[in-house]
């Protein structure tokens, strides 16, 4: 299908493949707000996932080893923003970005001498027929195993959240962190393990980006598809299933820019790169107008806890 | 077992301990890092922490603290207000660009003429710009209720590409070559932000930053507006009994933490960096948000803290150059600091503990 | 330009105690040549090949020379900063590598005037003791074009621009020219990624043109991302930028532009070390050594390489110059008579495509 000059299918399919790191990262850091807890450090923990998992990908030869070494290492790095905000009593915010700057620095420490190597590849994972079925095929089926992963991961993060007790305890450590202490929830233990899965999710994403998205290591190549996540969360007042949608909104409009200028079309530029944002505020101011407290928005978010027993 | 118990008034001792402790704990962390990298850590913290005071050049060096000091000092202690009222505003770096484009148009659109009013012109339209933008978020918080972090904080990257616009098409240099950037303030006298005593790094920006925090102590402490502030920012409903309205709250602390770091943008257009480029944001808005609490949202406190954050850019600077230290290893030290200034505050606040703990209360 | 002068004699009394006034003619016992630059050495692409220009001082000068460089440094007041600090540091030579440290670069060197500044890829020479440099990109663009109009099957060629400036559209118009002149059917798409280094960017860039069917991209950004994005297609080829990008050969990198700015380092540190150093405004190109066309693979055939590389020889050797009439600009007004040759004064303010190119350059 051709609509002025673009080839729908196909840029259905490089939106879905430029949207997964900040899907991922998006995804992980809206567990660690619903419950309660607001890190600013995403780009640093991407970034980090970026070098440990190039490096370890090239090092093993295995771009699988490199993904769970990037969310290990991602997750290994949010430790350091749970342990101050959770048991150094720290401030959310300031800590966050003190976590950004902290990990653009060590990323770029740890991945000199891994300057112009290409990673192993990551394929696309073979669906035989289901390749070739017009439309569908270019844009659904020709992808990488992780662009599946993180769709699945939407469904995961959704299931966990609303249809399990683990999510409700979540979201109520969020809501109420006096109340959820008072039913025995153990509230800082239980943000601890949020943090940690959100650092995760966003070092698999900068994983993606450095074995994938940019088969390289270079200094700062996230270059704030950190903060995007962020802005992501919110657009999709806190929901699995708003986050792929913003992701793919977000990313959308990443690729349609060049894109369009690529079919000839004069575009100006810097009204297309400030639009997700003017976006996201308009979605904002609609969506707490409109039904005044179910903006969704956790009300506890970025409130420490601190209780003894 | 230990465990924390909170203080029932902050601790003073350790109020002014604990910056103290965390430069030694950052010192042998740091020391550590360099040793890691193959350079001698206590010439290294020497470069950083002792040569830009009082090592060769000193008086270069100590110049240069107030120059990289007042924008920051400038934007935190505006920023300290909402936090201490409870409104979050992360969004200082689009209110710093945004004030440092209006007043450079504004400053640029009288180009060439010479004029002494143009420059109190220039520094008023820069609040103006840093004002206005900050009362986006602050009428949208009071008239739908909408969270100030994330819409302040989306409001950056909007400002970001209105600079990126205005270097490139409506503040070009004429004169330019077709380069992108604006005209330089250094060749337009009536606009230039000087130092006030030459070579001392003193510029209106830095009058403005000392003469802010101490007004700022002055409201906070002394005045009603001050008592309000607190009131919200530590007992909410309190405020609402005592009259406290939340919507002048909002546009107040939100509208002065504007204007201040439009301030802070027109100073340094105009000023040290000289001209709009496409890179003229280099996050002097994010860091004031760790220098306010690294001053512990105190405006007095936060002169400090400015002060410090200062000396390690520009003594990190001096140890990568002559050292040869990869800026990345400056950036982690950076980096530690600030995680052990957050880290040691707990001591103000809290009592460690053996066993059990008693007394119970949640903080920000 | 009090504040100028008034600094000017403050700074004598600072620190030039360090800076070794002797009189030039003699030349310099030692030198210690500094570098500020913009990015991260390890970005692979631009500050790397400026950094291996230092490097190569050290292999050129021995003892004789001692380097000392600062990355990553910001615009505006942070530049001033380091830059300083080096002059005060008893730096001889500081060159500093972007274009936005042009104003930085000046206004230092008012206050140090026995120590020489030189500064890349910028126009303002404002004191005696500042010079500036820059490589003729465009040369090594005439020769890449060629081997995509040739090498293209679609007949689209891609370029991915970095900012509408001068030096940028100065390599548009070289590659379309010489694809042009080897392939009438030629078309070009030009996407502007507004950065000079963001991977991400650059491959989005790189794909968007791949998806319209182009088949040979040309890069005026850093990153070797478009290059990586060529490979998943079987047939695309592109070229390497900066630096070799050697790790893409034989394809889908059939040949590069390598900035190499050891030559020109290496002769200005000379010069001061001989004696004869003079301010200058120096934009060299394949004949000096500054640009550098990377080795061309056997991707290419052996008749179109012997194509590209006499190119490369004629303009090493003066006898072509890229940009020779006839050419008429975009909107088909005459630009260059038959044979003319344009001024470096013309091609250092260029802001219009030339004829055959679609699109507009963003305003």
């Amino acid at each position: 299908m051709i609509v002025g000059g673009l080839d729908i299918a196909i840029l259905l399919a490089s939106l879905m493949v430029g949207a997964v790191p900040i899907l991922l990262a998006a995804l992980g850091e809206t567990v660690v707000e619903r419950s309660g807890v607001l890190n600013l450090g995403v780009e640093g923990m991407m970034i980090i996932g970026a070098v440990t998992g190039f490096i370890a990908a090239v090092t093993l030869e295995n771009a699988v080893a490199g993904f769970i070494a990037g969310a290990l290492c991602g997750a290994a790095f949010s430790l350091i923003f749970a342990a101050l905000t959770q048991v150094f009593q720290a401030n959310q915010v300031a800590t966050g970005l003190a976590l950004t700057l902290f990990g653009i620095g060590v990323s770029s420490l740890a991945g000199q001498g891994y300057n112009g190597i290409k990673p192993p590849v990551t394929g696309a994972v073979p669906l035989g027929l289901l390749r070739d079925i017009p439309f569908l095929g270019p844009m659904l089926f020709r992808h990488d195993w992780v662009v599946y992963f993180s769709l699945f991961m939407v469904f995961a993060t959704w299931f966990v959240l609303n249809r399990t007790r683990a999510g409700l305890i979540i979201r109520a450590v969020g809501e109420n962190h006096e109340a959820a202490h008072a039913l025995g929830y153990k509230v800082n233990r239980i943000r601890l393990l949020c943090i940690l899965f959100g650092g995760a999710m966003a070092g698999m994403g900068g994983a993606y980006v450095s074995l994938v998205r940019v088969p390289q290591w270079t200094d700062n190549m996230t270059n704030g598809v950190g903060w995007i996540a962020l802005a992501i969360v919110v657009f999709a007042s806190w929901r699995p299933g708003r986050v792929l949608f913003g992701a793919w909104l977000f990313g959308g409009l990443m690729v349609l820019g060049p894109n369009l200028q690529a079919a000839g079309y004069a575009i100006p530029v810097e009204y297309l790169s400030m639009a997700p944002y003017v976006i996201t505020i308009i979605v904002l101011v609609i969506m707490s107008s409109g039904r005044g407290r179910s903006l969704g928005a956790p009300a506890s978010l970025g409130q420490n806890f601190h209780a003894s027993r | 077992m230990l465990s924390l118990e909170r203080r029932a008034n902050p601790s003073q001792f350790w109020l002014w301990f604990t910056p103290v402790l965390a430069v030694i704990l950052t010192m042998v962390a740091g020391g550590l890092l360099f040793a890691l990298l193959g350079s001698n850590p206590f010439t290294v913290i020497r470069t950083i922490f002792w040569d830009p005071l009082a090592g060769t050049n000193a008086s270069y060096f100590r110049a240069q603290l107030f120059i990289k000091a007042a924008p920051l000092i400038l934007i935190a202690v505006g920023l300290a207000m909402g936090f201490r009222a409870g409104i979050w505003n992360i969004g200082a770096e689009g209110q710093y660009i945004m004030g440092a484009i209006i007043g450079a148009s504004v400053g640029l659109a009288f180009f060439p003429t010479e004029n002494r009013l143009i420059f109190p012109l220039m520094v008023a339209a820069g609040a103006f710009g840093g004002w206005a933008w900050a009362m986006i978020p602050a009428i949208l918080k009071t008239k739908f209720n909408t969270n100030e972090i994330l819409v302040s904080l989306m409001l950056v990257y909007v400002a970001q590409a209105i600079l990126a616009k205005a270097s490139f098409s409506f503040l070009r240099n004429p004169d330019g070559m077709g380069f992108p950037g604006s005209r330089n303030f250094s060749t337009y006298p009536a606009a230039r932000n000087l130092d006030l005593i030459e070579r001392s790094g003193f510029h209106w920006g830095a009058v403005a930053a000392l003469g802010v925090a101490v007004a700022a102590y002055v409201l906070l402490t002394r005045h009603g507006i001050g008592f309000r502030i607190r009131l919200a920012g530590q007992a909410p409903r309190a405020a609402r009994f005592h009259g406290v309205s939340p919507t002048r709250l909002v546009i107040f602390c939100l509208g002065f933490a504007g204007a201040l770091a439009g301030l802070a943008g027109i100073f340094e257009a105009s000023g040290p960096s000289g001209q709009i480029t496409e890179n003229f944001a280099t996050g002097y808005g994010f860091t004031a948000i760790i220098v306010a609490f690294l001053g512990r949202l105190n405006p007095l406190g936060i002169i400090f803290a400015g002060l410090l954050m200062a000396l390690t850019y520009v003594g990190g600077s001096l140890a990568e150059s002559r050292l040869n230290l990869p800026a990345a290893s400056i950036q982690v030290f950076q980096g530690m600091l600030l995680f052990f200034l957050l880290g040691v505050d707990m001591l103000t606040n809290y009592r460690i503990r053996y066993g059990a703990a008693r007394v119970k209360g949640a903080g920000a | 330009m009090q504040r100028r002068n008034l600094l000017a004699t403050a700074a004598f009394g600072l620190g030039l105690a360090l800076s070794g006034g002797s009189a030039m003619a003699q030349g310099l016992e030692k030198v210690k040549a500094c570098f500020i630059y913009v990015g991260p050495i390890g970005d692979g692409g631009w500050t790397y090949q400026h950094h291996q220009g230092a490097l190569a001082l050290t292999e050129a000068y021995g003892d004789k020379v001692e380097i000392a460089w600062q990355e990553s440094v910001p615009e505006g007041a942070d530049a001033e900063r380091a830059i300083t600090q080096f002059a005060l540091d008893g730096c001889n030579i500081i060159f500093t590598t972007s274009f936005g440290f042009m104003d930085a670069t000046n206004a230092v060197a008012a206050q140090f005037p026995d120590i020489k500044f030189e500064h890349a890829t910028g126009f303002k020479r404002d004191q005696p003791n500042v010079s500036t440099y820059d490589a003729r990109f465009y040369e090594g663009r005439a020769v890449m074009g060629t081997i995509a109009g040739h090498m293209t099957k679609s007949n689209k060629i891609g370029y991915i621009g970095s900012y509408p400036i001068p030096e940028v559209i100065q390599g548009i118009n070289a590659s379309f020219i010489h694809a042009k002149k080897v392939n009438p059917d030629v078309t070009m798409s030009v996407v502007w990624a507004y950065t000079w280094f963001d991977p991400a960017k650059e491959a989005d860039a790189a794909k968007a043109l791949i998806d319209q069917g182009v088949d040979v991209i040309l890069q005026h950004t850093d990153s070797t991302a478009p290059l990586a994005e060529a490979q998943k297609v079987e047939g695309v080829i592109g070229f390497g930028q900066a630096s070799d990008m050697a790790a893409y050969k034989p394809s889908p990198r059939v040949s590069a532009i390598i900035d190499n700015w050891a030559p020109y380092y290496v002769k200005r540190v000379g010069a001061l070390l001989d004696g004869t150093y003079e301010q200058s405004a120096a934009w060299e190109g394949i004949a000096g050594g500054e640009v550098e066309i990377g080795e061309i693979t056997d991707a290419v055939p052996a008749d179109v390489k012997a194509a590209a590389e006499k190119m490369r020889d004629d303009i090493a050797a003066g006898t072509y110059h890229p940009f020779t009439g006839p050419l008429n600009k975009q909107d088909g007004s005459a630009w260059l008579a038959e044979g003319e040759v344009a001024d470096d004064g013309a091609l250092a303010t260029m802001n219009f495509y030339v004829e055959g190119i679609t699109g507009e350059i963003p305003k």
